[in-house]
């Protein structure tokens, strides 16, 4: 982003205060634009009136990002890589998610590919309220044969998630171009051998494309610009991801400059990244689970310093599971609030005789027991208590969870503990046990001390409830 | 990023999705784990790392993969077979594309790192007046770690658990030191004979007055044990309890005069400047520990070299570690932020980072069998999970800022050793001849 306050955002806007993008004044929403919650399609009166072409044209070059926003796939599975505009999340956020593409080859029999792809396009992780998926599918053209590259994409493309079409033979990616058209693949790629039928590739199909020179930024940027200076936007950056020694360290050191130089101005480089941490099974490690570690652990650096799209071989739950939530911490947008409103909540449809319970308020915590109790089809009350965001644990520790604020909660929520249920009984966190004496005193019922871990509510609801008269 | 929605209402969404399991197929499975009889023929560079417990897992992974249908290869190294020469196509009219513009790439260094973070020296050999028979240099860095603006003059150190006392670990920790948990000083030894350790940590966990009220000085008995048992520098923890922690650390700080220990901890809910007077008394390091708040770490530094006169060559951060997705944004965010601010030359922040690693072993993923949620794919054995956790936890934290490591199980140790020192450098490894990863055998 060329700029970064309101008051320049504001040059730019109709100045009318119409309200119709849903904020009071154009001032309010110029500060949207500035940290990125809004953007100018928000604005009607910018977007319709003909005498704003030119502001609303500049005003998008001023906001656009230094990184380069690449998008590859459609519908809704469609994968968004770049956008960054700082080098450290703390100073506003980091937008679009580095994204996991995995494997499969043009050899693997229909079958075992067909189940490959399947288990990546349906693949979930809970997390807060949300699910953590992955994201595409990256075809090598193993065979190197225009006919049968293009049979695999047929099946992949079947599948609807977004590809990576892996050749340098021009031959194969037009084959597989042609299998699966409209799609918006991502051709990788283009190097200094093949980069002018390549490029005329993304330019004829309209997709985006990798430019790739192993641990050397001078050929990396002339054929970036050679492209762009072409009419192709869509470009994604490949400086080699070297599996381990030196050539570790290099590629490391690659990823950096070329993001440092990017959001520094830069514009001839500032593209989203690709990391290949598959390589990592090209290292010569002999035994899988050490060579998927290794991948993984690879797959991490880059995952935290600026890789935007990897592609990756291992699709096993110690690999996939790390990623996505690594995925998910570093792109987190720190401005969001960590807790959630501290009041009762209801899971599934409640009654007089449903159990209650509490936990804190820091998301995470209320997140995870409550997809612990839902997922397990446990209809219950559960309370909120605010505990300024801080987990059982630490809170009960520090104070913060005290059957004081524990009957406040009750009171504030307007829940009467006496009146809303028959069994006047309270299940309390295992975590917070050290308060039950407290508690029994405070609320004047009885408390059950449940598991450590709200994963193990099931088995303690089985055993404890209903308690026994 | 994938939109929110009510837990509850997802779950009556994917009632009906098939999800892929291993159904009928049992993973969790008393498998022998026996790291003391490290085979031969384990991959080179990894071969210390995962020992024995792989080469049973492998295998039993092998044919777990067979039922998941998935191309993973087993035994035979993948050596990138090169795939056929690309056939270059028929030139295509090129009319747009017709020769390259060429471009320099060219980045300046950061102008605002001006600031070096301080050494810190933990342990003392006999020609510093101790019995350690090496020493650990923490810190000296002049830029984020592993970046290319300065070299990094130190690497990263693992200091790994010892407990004074038997306790409840997940299965895939206690497997390796099942034998040797009722002796510290064994227990000890084993982390560096067998693991590797560049330095012990004595947790006094059993003087917490709702444990075993070890009084204080049976505790010190234990950490002289440990002094004796290894020469590697040591830290000698607490017991988490306020009160007692300050008796107990004071008279461990006693017993290891000389050794240059690193104390762990002051922080601002106990009397810090009693542990800060026993470890300069005694010739100690202090770990200042604060939880998730930058501002609270700058007050305690300031308090311990203000208040307490501690030199800034014995302070070393815990700035709070949390696991992989239970917190780890905040615990990443906060040492990044705390490294930029020294860097940029805050003086009260220019001291090497401590991370509690071996909480990622409280995330749920690292120990549960399997995941509480129907609707979670498959989460696989949890032998494996466990170990990558702690290192994905750890490792996010290097590239963060952090220095030392006190960690757990033994293959996540081998395995963040190595990869913070691929990063650090100081790694030979052939070159591998990537340019043809797409025709690869994996
Ligand atoms: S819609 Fe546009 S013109 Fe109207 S208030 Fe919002 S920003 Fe201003």
């Amino acid at each position: 982003m060329k700029i970064n306050s309101p008051l320049e955002a504001y040059k730019y806007l109709p100045q009318t205060n119409c309200g119709e993008c849903g904020e009071a004044t154009c001032m309010a929403f110029a500060s949207k634009l500035i940290d990125r919650s809004g953007k100018t399609a928000d604005c009607p009166p910018l977007m319709k009136e003909k005498k704003f072409a030119k502001k609303l044209a500049e005003l998008d070059r001023l906001l656009a990002p230094e990184i380069r926003e690449v998008v590859i796939g459609v519908g809704d599975r469609a994968a968004k890589i770049g956008g960054d505009d700082v080098l450290y999340r703390h100073k506003l956020t980091f937008f679009d998610k580095t994204k996991m593409f995995f494997d499969v080859t043009d050899t693997m029999d229909e079958a075992a590919l067909v189940e490959r792809v399947k288990k990546i396009a349906n693949f979930k992780k809970f997390y807060v309220g949300r699910h953590l998926l992955l994201d595409g599918v990256a075809i090598r053209s193993v065979s190197n044969d225009p006919a049968k590259f293009a049979a695999a994409v047929k099946k992949v493309a079947e599948v609807g998630i977004p590809m990576i079409f892996c050749s340098f033979n021009p031959a194969v990616l037009k084959a597989g171009l042609e299998a699966a058209k409209d799609k918006n693949p991502l051709l990788y790629a283009a190097n200094k051998d093949n980069w002018k039928e390549v490029g005329e590739l993304a330019l004829e199909y309209k997709v985006p494309v990798v430019v790739s020179a192993i641990n050397d930024l001078d050929t990396l940027k002339t054929l970036a610009k050679t492209f762009a200076e072409a009419g192709i936007k869509d470009i994604v950056l490949d400086p080699g991801t070297a599996p381990s020694g030196k050539g570790m360290k290099e590629s490391f050191t690659n990823f950096l400059k070329i993001r440092r130089a990017g959001i520094m101005g830069d514009t001839e480089i500032a593209y989203p990244i690709m990391a290949i941490p598959l390589t990592a099974w090209m290292a010569g490690i002999t035994d899988p689970v050490s060579a998927s570690f290794w991948e993984t652990a690879m797959a991490s650096i880059f995952t935290i310093r600026y890789g935007d799209i990897m592609i990756l071989h291992s699709m096993e739950p110690y690999a996939t599971l790390p990623l996505v939530h690594l995925a998910e911490t570093i792109y987190t947008d720190p401005r969001t609030p960590v807790a959630v409103d501290s009041k009762m909540y209801k899971v599934g449809n409640p009654d007089e005789n449903s159990p209650v319970l509490f936990t804190t308020n820091f998301a995470l915590t209320y997140y995870t027991v409550e997809s612990d109790l839902s997922s397990n089809g446990i209809t219950c009350w559960l309370l909120a208590v605010d505990t300024d965001g801080i987990g059982v644990e630490a809170a009960a520790a520090g104070g913060q969870l005290s059957a004081d604020k524990v009957k406040d909660a009750f009171d504030k929520s307007g829940f009467d503990i006496h009146k809303d249920v028959k069994h006047n009984s309270v299940i309390i966190p295992g975590l917070a046990a050290r308060l039950q004496g407290d508690l029994e005193d405070k609320l004047g019922a009885k408390i059950l001390v449940g598991p450590m871990d709200s994963g193990r509510l099931p088995g303690f609801m089985e055993k404890n409830w209903p308690p026994k008269q | 990023m994938a939109n929110k929605k009510k837990l509850s209402e997802v779950t009556d969404m994917f009632k009906d999705v098939d999800i892929l399991s291993l159904e009928g197929v049992t993973i969790e499975g008393d498998i022998e784990i026996d790291l003391s009889g490290l085979g031969g023929g384990f991959d080179p560079m990894l071969a210390a790392i995962l020992g024995q417990e792989n080469a049973v897992l492998a295998q039993h992974f092998a044919r777990l993969a067979g039922v998941f249908g998935v191309p993973v290869g087993f035994g035979a190294p993948a050596a990138g077979v090169p795939a056929p020469a690309p056939a270059v196509a028929p030139a295509l009219a090129a009319p747009k594309l017709k020769d390259l513009i060429p471009a320099k790439f060219d980045v300046a260094n950061i102008a605002e790192w001006t600031t070096q973070i301080q050494e810190v020296p933990i342990g003392n050999t006999s020609a510093d007046g101790g019995s350690r028979g090496k020493r650990v240099m923490l810190g000296g860095e002049k830029a984020l770690p592993f970046f290319p603006d300065a070299p990094m003059p130190n690497r990263n150190q693992v200091t790994i658990d010892v407990f004074d006392m038997r306790l409840g670990l997940a299965k895939a920790v206690k497997e390796n030191y099942d034998e040797v948990m009722d002796n510290p000083g064994e227990w000890a030894k084993k982390n560096v004979e067998k693991f590797n350790a560049d330095m012990i940590t004595i947790h006094l966990i059993s003087t917490d007055p709702l444990v075993k009220d070890t009084p204080a000085k049976e505790a010190a008995k234990t950490v002289e044990e440990v002094l004796q048992a290894v020469d590697v520098p040591i830290a000698i923890g607490g017991s988490g309890n306020p009160q007692k922690d300050v008796e107990v650390l004071s008279k461990a700080a006693e017993v290891a005069e000389g050794e240059r220990c690193l104390i762990a901890s002051a922080s601002l809910n106990l009397d810090y400047a009693k542990i800060a007077e026993a470890a300069l008394k005694y010739d100690h390091d202090v770990l200042s520990w604060t939880q998730l708040d930058m501002n609270a770490q700058k007050e305690l530094n300031r308090k311990l070299m203000k208040q307490c006169n501690v030199p800034r060559d014995r302070i070393i951060m815990d700035p709070t570690t949390a696991a992989l997705g239970y917190g780890l944004d905040y615990a990443y965010t906060n040492m990044e932020r705390i490294r930029l601010a020294a860097l940029m030359g805050d003086e009260e922040l220019t001291f090497p980072m401590s991370s509690g690693t071996t909480n990622a072993w409280g995330a749920r993923e690292s120990w549960m069998v399997s995941s509480p949620l129907k609707e979670d794919s498959d989460w696989g054995p949890r032998e494996y999970r466990g170990p990558i956790w702690e290192i994905i936890t750890g490792l996010s934290l290097a590239i963060a800022g952090n220095d030392l490591f006190m960690m757990m199980h033994p293959t996540s140790v081998a395995v963040l050793k190595h990869i913070t020192q691929t990063l650090f450098g100081s790694i030979e490894a052939e070159p591998v001849d990537i340019a043809n990863w797409i025709g690869a055998e994996v």
